[in-house]
């Protein structure tokens, strides 16, 4: 395991808090009645610390890595003001149904710097999806850090047959608060520039959550957001210890797409949500990593410490 | 005209004028210096380099100089040659972050050294690969081959690789010298084909301590300028011997065979060194196969040793005395090689030993000449032409059965 410990502080960011962290924007109302979601992104250039005292170059959104996990609910009408104050040009290209004009890609949203541009569409279709920069070339881009989770919750109202499911996945109901909900995006960092990967991790310091395990209070079920956005490796992974979970491919129905499994496999770019729950289980601490061991022992690879409710 | 002022100065005051020369050439001394140390107070305070500033991060470069595998895991020395101060972040070891310590911690200095030690569960027999990350995320590598227990400063290994050195080098120079008596019946013609063979099988030795002295220079962190410190050590000790063997005119009988035997025992150490090195890094599985061609290899050493002498019978403690001096350091070379010193070292040694051989190649060479009688032609002789053969040709067919 890495040696040492990453100045948070410096980071202006901490894998601890960034892991249950959700940017819900500015909410308004439209005059036809829809809500108006709007959220602030900046690219910067920033030098970040992804393991202890290893330094790297990287380009953020919103000076962290990976950028801020944004969430709305479906149907929301979306503005994304962007800034790019970093030193090359860059984009947002969303996961997610857009006109081409939104789409990111060179001659649609890609910025140079100094620039803005607003990026306006609609919150669809609902699931756990992505967001990264699609300036060229791209494997740069995005591995030197440009990527975030992007999170639409499903309407309860337009799926009157699994509203209570659409209700548990919407942020800020009762229903929802009843979930310990977390947000991992599986990032990795070339520090040499050789086109492989030195560094591997969930939320982009390499063990920070083997040092620092995420608490689960027993009772409650966990829903996890994970997005692949490891470059170069054509492959990445999410395995469960002593647990099986059920799995929802890109988390686009209210259904499970894969049920009882402590395996699952994402290219990159492939996201979904887990569910699963500790609560037959003995209090203590579970591992997850990939099962893909050179990954493991690079840095990704962290813990639950699952413990008793606290009263 | 010159002459005419001088010798009127120098009658006018004599003494005064020295003293006033003296002090005149002192102030040259001075001046460049306080020059030098002026231009680098102004690089430093002013800065005018700034511009060549891009943002760029510092050039970094890490040596691996040794490597020890024991019970407690992998230590290894590293030497930092980097433009600014080296700092160690992570280390690897096959694509594993590992836990480590660095004595002494913090940056390394350009030029300064640190041991990294890894509590790592190495496998006997395998290879394995250390990563070291830096600060700034780049990555050194060195590969461990074959992992094998690195020799302990013990009695018990030290005095087995006494036995393997004297293998290699005091066994096959003492039965060469063993020759001494069978071949001191030969004629001016078997003198030269036997002086001719020195000449050969030096030859051979020179090339091949030049050979592994620069590419184990090559290996040696770079602010040493490995491939320059060879020639250069090699060019000295060359040097050095040729006047000290010239003293007293050219060396000839037993200073000459001294002198081989000298130039052998310095290759021997580098020989020796090698071996040494090869083994504590798993390199080489010393087999008995290898062992006995080294002591093949190396019989002609002894033969070479008595050509010089066999004119005039030397004391018998000479022939001690010559056998340990070619062959001894082959032991001394192996028991430092086999604590895993590092390339610069073996490299200076080899080089040394290079500087060596190639004064007794010149002197042989001019002995050659002069027992003969016939000066250089004696060198293009049917039977030095031979000599020569024969001495390049076993060498280079013995040398097939060590070389791995």
């Amino acid at each position: 395991m890495t040696v040492g410990d990453v100045d948070a502080a410096r980071n202006g960011f901490d894998p601890s808090a960034l892991v249950t962290e959700w940017e819900t924007g500015t909410v308004s109302l439209l005059p036809d009645g829809r809500t108006l979601r709007t959220f602030e992104v900046t690219a910067e250039d920033k030098e970040i610390e992804i393991a202890p005292g290893i330094m790297f170059p990287a380009w953020t959104y919103n000076g962290r890595v990976p950028g801020p996990a944004l969430r709305a609910t479906e149907g929301d009408r979306l503005r994304i003001v962007f800034k790019n104050l970093g030193s090359h040009p860059h984009s947002m290209h969303f996961h997610g149904i857009h006109a081409a004009r939104m789409d990111g890609v060179p001659g649609a949203g890609l910025i140079d710097p100094g620039e803005e541009f607003v990026y306006e569409f609609e919150a669809r279709p609902f699931g756990c999806h992505l967001y990264h920069c699609h300036a060229l070339p791209l494997k740069r881009h995005i591995h030197k850090g440009m990527y975030g989770a992007f999170v639409i919750d499903p309407d309860p109202a337009r799926h009157p047959d699994q509203a209570d499911v659409a209700r548990s996945r919407l942020l800020g109901t009762p229903e929802n608060a009843g979930w310990q909900e977390f947000v991992m995006v599986m990032n990795a960092f070339d520090t040499n520039f050789d086109n492989e990967n030195e560094i591997y991790a969930v939320n982009t310091v390499a063990h920070a959550y083997m040092k620092r395990p995420i608490r689960i209070v027993r009772d409650k079920p966990v829903r996890i957001y994970l997005v692949n956005v490891v470059e170069f490796d054509p492959i990445n992974s999410f395995h469960l210890h002593a647990n099986f979970f059920d799995y929802y491919e890109q988390g686009t129905t209210l259904t499970p797409t894969l049920r009882t499994v402590d395996l699952i496999t994402q290219v990159q770019a492939q996201r979904g949500i887990l569910e699963f729950t500790y609560r037959d289980h003995e209090t203590g601490l579970y591992m997850f990593h990939p099962h893909q061991s050179e990954f493991t022992e690079l840095g990704w690879v962290g813990m639950f410490d699952v413990v008793e409710a606290v009263a | 005209m010159n002459d005419m002022l001088g010798s009127t100065a120098a009658a006018s005051d004599p003494v005064a004028d020295a003293t006033e020369k003296s002090r005149r050439s002192l102030l040259w001394l001075v001046l460049p210096l306080v020059a030098l140390a002026l231009a680098i107070l102004w690089l430093l305070t002013t800065d005018p380099l700034r511009s060549f500033r891009n943002g760029a991060p510092p050039v970094e470069n890490l040596t691996f100089e040794r490597t020890i595998l024991s019970s407690a895991g992998i230590s290894v020395l590293v030497r930092a040659g980097g433009s600014e101060p080296m700092t160690v972040a992570q280390v690897q070891v096959d694509d594993a972050y590992w836990q480590f310590t660095q004595d002494p911690p913090g940056p390394i200095a350009r030029g300064a050294t640190a041991w990294i030690r890894l509590p790592f569960p190495w496998v006997l027999g395998e290879a394995h690969a250390i990563n070291i990350v830096t600060n700034t995320g780049a990555t050194f590598g060195h590969e461990i081959a074959v992992a094998v227990p690195t020799p302990a400063r013990d009695s018990l290994s030290l005095f087995h690789q006494g036995v393997l050195g004297a293998f290699v080098g005091l066994v096959p120079v003492a039965i060469g010298l063993m020759f001494y008596p069978a071949l001191r019946g030969v004629g001016q013609g078997g003198m030269n084909f036997l002086l001719a063979l020195t000449v050969g099988l030096l030859a051979f030795l020179f090339v091949d301590a030049l050979e592994d002295a620069l590419e184990l220079a090559g290996e040696a962190a770079a602010l040493f300028q490995g491939h320059v410190m060879v020639v250069l050590a090699a060019t000295a000790s060359f040097l050095l011997l040729m006047a000290v063997g010239r003293r007293h005119g050219a060396p000839a009988g037993l200073a000459l065979a001294t002198f081989i035997a000298l130039g052998i025992g310095l290759h021997n150490l580098g020989e020796g060194l090698a071996i040494g090195a090869a083994f504590a890094s798993g390199a080489a599985g010393l087999g008995t196969f290898l062992v006995i061609g080294f002591t093949l290899h190396n019989i002609t050493e002894g033969i070479g040793i008595a050509a010089p002498i066999l004119k005039k019978r030397p004391p018998l403690a000479a022939f001690v005395g010559l056998a340990l001096l070619a062959g001894g350091p082959a032991v001394i070379g192996l028991w430092i090689g086999s604590l895993a010193f590092a390339p610069q070292w073996s490299a200076l040694a080899l080089a040394i030993g290079a500087g060596a051989i190639l004064q007794v190649i010149v002197e042989v060479s001019f002995f050659l000449m002069r027992s003969s009688g016939t000066g250089l032609r004696a060198l293009v002789a049917p039977g030095a032409m031979a000599g020569l053969a024969a001495g390049v040709g076993f060498m280079f067919l013995t040398a097939m059965l060590v070389k791995i």
